[in-house]
């Protein structure tokens, strides 16, 4: 089990319970019964400070523990539990833990079962979650446990049940594990709105939050409080310092890119003198990439593994296994390993490519040695030569203990849609009483009553737009002013929906046999449109050819002998955090850099020679003529996404000043926009005025809104992803969506979904919200450059992958060409 | 107007961007397979729900194409309605807006396989319609000339340096002209499907319509892509 530690110097003991010999610390502490002191001392092991401070507030309303990885934070979870079961006096629920990972709830089913039949104890544990089966849960439903392993989703679930009040009859506690992950995200929002029912079905159960190290503990303990009850925080010892440096190559980063395979000889150095290495990537297609190269260049045919989340299931676990079996001397892997199992050996962490965000980097760093004691050890490996400086910054700041992080807004209004949905299905309610449990929730404190309503009334009736249809018009208000169902049997379509997670549309991976081969894994639709048969890709570390496409599989057949086509995932992309920026402008302000190789001081000297360096209270801009086109680079330092969003809006602009945009790309520092036409005044396209006029109107047509509103739209139950009857596919989901979308813009813009759809906007995949910020620190200070040619910080965007082009005119443009010369080819020209 | 000239057993037309064919002689417009009330349809049927207004947007279109032509006749080639119920169910303000787009013009409902019996709401109810040099009947039947028809939502799919594009578009050649579909919610079946290959001549033209019209040979072979 995570957390559990060995005595130091005993040998690693993995997923199994273990304690850090503290022996001068028991005395004094709340005693533990028999059973306990026995068991641990059968084995001389004893608690962390925090774990008895944890036992110690037993009955406090509210707990969060903020423990490093590997500081026993599950069991510091769970001891008040097993000491308050092991009287056996209790019957029924007693305790719920959440984790955002399924396989997590099962490892931690698996490790606390142990102890508690080796003590003797009377207490069952079960997991629910979508992989359980449907007889298991009518049993749970019936019968429940006492501890009850489960996700946000399979709660919410469960509380949408007629006999939810049953089901929770007599429930104690609640540990949310790896609250600061779920904080980020809708699953957390979900799972507060959930728990603020359970508040109500059981007055007086007490929350443990379980963390890992964050920038902003109080603000988490507001998010985990209960209305306006006290959350304490409690801060385990974070252990020493990291050790983390930068990788040291011979060889320099190259000028763009995000392989990093210029490193690849000395990471496998690194691997052959540590135990077990993960390598971290930002992206799955890294990752892959990486793999690839690595697996190419394994002369000693090490044993190596590839991790992400478009795995199959199966072959993840397999990794997983053999991985806590210290089988594997490296897994290169993405996110899907952030969280979860404590991977027992781990004396090294490798991130390749720039962190994105401090945070981050530093929980990925705490995946390596868990010992309690020892500092991990972690190495930074710059993909590109503008990263060399991102890596410099992030190294200051984690040094500096300055973590960064997004503060997230109010609750967001869809997620509150589908809790008015869930709350329906339970049984009528009233609007003033759950109006009353929802403020209660800290990120829906200050919600407006007439916010609430408009939800309520959008769940009712669809909103003014969709009022004439039927399957929008879901509850209906009785003549006692109670809430429920319009129409009972549509509580079987809100259950099948419920969740916040948004999937990119994938499809399945499988080796072409006769009677359908092994599954490997996922890739986007996207990706899959673009595939021919003989192209080859990469997965799971292998290069498939694609052979076709059958009832939305891609069917795969094995091809080593090719380079491989490159699997695209869209996955998470990470912006740089504003934070991390701000560093990054800082650095780049210094005179000089004696901190950073060579090679990149002089990339940068000679750009505050030729050009001159971006400031942080400036916008600078540089117009040069390049390969036959106008280029315009825009050193906004405002993240990928909102330099994306940048590229949209400006590439308007320029179309209708006549400057004949042709296509642009983004990176976390700046937009490269390329035209027929040479940009002379830059001031005019950066007003603020017109470009937040654009936000409205341009941007308002644009995919990257639609797919944010698609989101939304389902988690409010707008669209449908499951029906009891069909299940569509991704593709259709969009065209509905898209149209649904482009009628509420044309026939109700004051929809309530349009207006979460723009409040969304100010963040995530369209982070118009940065764009503001760069404004709003610009405020009208532009330098425009005109130069003789490319600049230094301006060579590398040309060499970037990623390019938009700009849409309209030009693909009618193509197509004329395109048929003309079919025309013409056929003998049918003229 | 945007459009593709062409003449068919001598009787000049113009394929229009829209997805309408127009003949200006008689100022006649054809329109197939408006699938109106296809969303009511579905959800009444319970299948995942569709986005509604398709049958405002879809009338809207037909608007601006009648106040374009300013045509005297309209023939609806069939599968009008996505079944019978659907167009008893049209909402009051739908049906109002037909009978006004009806109002002082010929109107044929062509009847198709989703919409086999007469409909309420005005213009004339046929199996087919002769009007020579043609006739208009919903699908297609070998051995004929002359024939305009809807039915299979004809759409073409090209490959354009690095990406490929996918059009509803008109099929025709020397006998024949297949519409596209003019509704909103609609599917189609691509032009290499065997049921066009075999029903179109070898020299079959592709007419795509979108922002433009653009012809092409009919593509007969698939370009495999999703």
């Amino acid at each position: 089990m995570r957390g559990f530690h060995p005595p130091y110097g005993s040998p690693h003991c993995p997923s199994s319970l273990c304690f850090v010999a503290r022996r001068a610390y028991l005395s004094g502490m709340i005693p533990l019964p028999a059973c306990f002191t026995d068991w641990f001392s059968a084995r001389d092991w004893q608690l962390h400070p925090h774990q008895h401070d944890m036992l110690a507030r037993a009955d406090a309303p509210a707990t969060l523990l903020i423990a490093p990885t590997g500081g026993g934070k599950t069991l510091a979870g769970f001891l008040p539990t097993l000491v308050d079961l092991a009287e056996g006096r209790h019957s029924g629920l007693h305790t719920l833990y959440i984790s955002p990972l399924k396989a997590l709830a099962a490892d931690i089913k698996r490790n606390l079962t142990a102890p508690i039949e080796e003590m003797g104890l009377a207490i069952r544990v079960e997991d629910r979650t979508g992989d359980t089966s449907s007889h298991t849960k009518r049993r749970q439903r019936a019968d429940p446990p006492h501890i009850l392993l489960t996700t946000p989703e399979s709660l919410a679930l469960l509380v949408s049940y007629e006999d939810a009040p049953r089901i929770f009859a007599g429930l104690k506690r609640v540990v949310i594990d790896e609250i600061h992950a779920l904080a980020e995200s809708k699953r957390g929002d979900q799972l507060m709105l959930a728990l603020s029912r359970l508040e109500a079905l059981c007055p007086g159960l007490r929350r443990v939050g379980l963390s890992a190290t964050v920038e902003d503990p109080p603000a988490l303990a507001r998010y985990l409080a209960h209305g306006a009850h006290p959350c304490d925080i409690l801060l385990a010892d974070p252990g020493p310092d990291p050790d983390i440096s930068m990788l040291e190559v011979s060889e320099p980063p190259p000028w763009s890119g995000g392989g990093a395979a210029y490193a690849i000889p000395a990471v496998l150095d690194q691997i052959k003198r540590h135990k077990t290495t993960l390598i971290f990537h930002n992206t799955r297609a890294q990752a892959e990439i990486f793999f690839h190269n690595l697996w190419l260049a394994n002369d000693d045919a090490l044993p190596i593994a590839v991790h992400h989340g478009s795995l199959d299931r199966a072959q993840r676990s397999r990794i997983e296994a053999a991985m806590t079996r210290g089988e594997l001397r490296a897994i290169v892997c993405t996110g899907s390993l952030d969280l979860g199992i404590d991977w027992g050996d781990v004396d090294l962490v490798i991130q390749v490519g720039a962190p994105k965000t401090v945070k981050r980097l530093v929980q990925r760093i705490g995946r390596a040695n868990h010992r309690y004691n020892a500092p991990s050890k972690a190495l930074l490996v710059p993909a590109n030569r503008f990263e060399v400086v991102e890596c410099l910054a992030a190294l200051q700041a984690v040094r500096d203990h300055d973590l960064d992080g997004e503060t997230r807004g109010p609750g967001p209004r869809d997620v509150l849609c589908q809790h008015l949905l869930i709350r329906a299905c339970t049984g009528p309610f009233d609007a003033d009483e759950l109006f009353n449990e929802v403020t209660g929730v800290g990120a829906y404190a200050g919600l407006p009553r007439a916010e609430f309503d408009a939800c309520l009334t959008f769940c009712a009736t669809g909103g003014y737009a969709l009022r004439a249809y039927d399957q929008w018009q879901r509850l209906l208000q009785r003549d006692d002013g109670q809430w429920q169902l319009r129409d009972p049997r549509s509580a079987r379509l809100i259950r099948m929906n419920i969740g916040t997670i948004q999937d990119s549309d994938t499809l399945k991976v499988r080796m072409k046999r006769a009677r359908g081969g092994r599954p490997l894994g996922e890739v986007e639709e996207a990706f899959a449109a673009t595939l021919s048969p003989g192209d080859t890709f990469l997965i799971g570390g292998q290069i498939v050819r694609f052979e076709s496409l059958r009832e939305m599989v891609v069917e795969v057949s094995r091809d080593a002998g090719r380079k491989p086509k490159i699997a695209t995932f869209m996955g998470t992309k990470f912006a740089t955090s504003t934070q991390l920026s701000e560093r990054i402008l800082g650095l780049l302000a210094q005179p000089d850099w004696p901190d950073l190789p060579a090679g990149i001081r002089d990339w940068l000297h000679l750009q505050r020679r030729v050009s001159e360096m971006p400031k942080a209270g400036h916008l600078l801009i540089e117009s040069f003529a390049h390969d036959g086109r106008e280029q315009t680079c825009i050193y906004g330092f405002a993240g990928r996404n909102a330099q994306q969003t940048l590229g949209l809006l400006i590439t308007k602009r320029m179309e209708e000043l006549g400057l004949a945009p042709l296509g642009f790309v983004a990176t976390d520092y700046a937009t490269l926009i390329w035209g027929l036409e040479a940009v002379t005044d830059a001031a005019p396209l950066f007003d603020a005025a017109s470009l937040r006029a654009g936000f409205e109107s341009w941007l308002m047509g644009n995919a990257v809104m639609k797919r944010t509103f698609r989101a939304s739209a389902t988690i409010a139950g707008l669209i449908q992803r499951n029906s009891p009857s069909t299940r569509k596919s991704g593709r259709q989901a969009t065209m509905s969506s898209d149209i649904l979308y482009d009628t509420l813009a044309k026939y109700d813009p004051g929809h309530l979904l349009l207006e979460i759809t723009r409040q969304e906007a100010m963040r995530g995949l369209v982070d118009f919200g940065r764009i503001e910020e760069m404004l709003a620190r610009v405020d009208g200070r532009i330098s425009h450059r005109r130069l003789a040619r490319v600049s230094p910080l301006a060579a590398p965007l040309l060499l970037e992958a990623g390019r938009t082009p700009v849409k309209g005119a030009a693909e009618e443009r193509l197509l004329a060409e395109e048929t003309a010369r079919l025309m013409q080819a056929a003998g049918l020209a003229g | 107007m945007d459009g593709y000239s062409f003449t068919l057993a001598g009787a000049e037309l113009t394929a229009l961007a829209s997805g309408a064919l127009y003949w200006d002689a008689p100022n006649l417009l054809c329109v197939s397979d408006l699938h109106l009330g296809k969303a009511e349809r579905r959800a009444r049927l319970g299948e995942p729900p569709l986005p509604p207004y398709e049958t405002r947007d879809t009338l809207g279109r037909l608007e601006s194409d009648l106040r374009q032509t300013g045509a005297g006749t309209v023939i609806c080639l069939g599968d009008s309605f996505d079944d019978s119920a659907a167009a008893a169910a049209l909402p009051e303000a739908e049906k109002l807006w037909i009978s006004k787009l009806q109002a002082g013009r010929r109107w044929v409902w062509i009847e198709g396989n989703h919409d086999p019996g007469p409909v309420d709401l005005g213009g004339t109810h046929m199996t087919e319609l002769p009007v020579p040099p043609l006739v208009f009947r919903h699908i297609a039947r070998s051995g004929q000339s002359g024939e305009v028809s809807g039915h299979y939502h004809p759409k073409v799919r090209l490959a354009l340096r690095g990406r490929s594009l996918s059009r509803p578009a008109f099929l025709l050649d020397s006998n024949r002209v297949i519409l596209p579909a003019y509704g909103t919610y609609t599917g189609g079946l691509f032009s290499h499907d065997a049921t066009l290959t075999s029903l179109m001549r070898p020299d079959a033209l592709a007419i795509l319509t979108g922002p433009m019209v653009h012809a092409t040979p009919m593509p007969r072979r698939a370009i495999l892509r999703l």
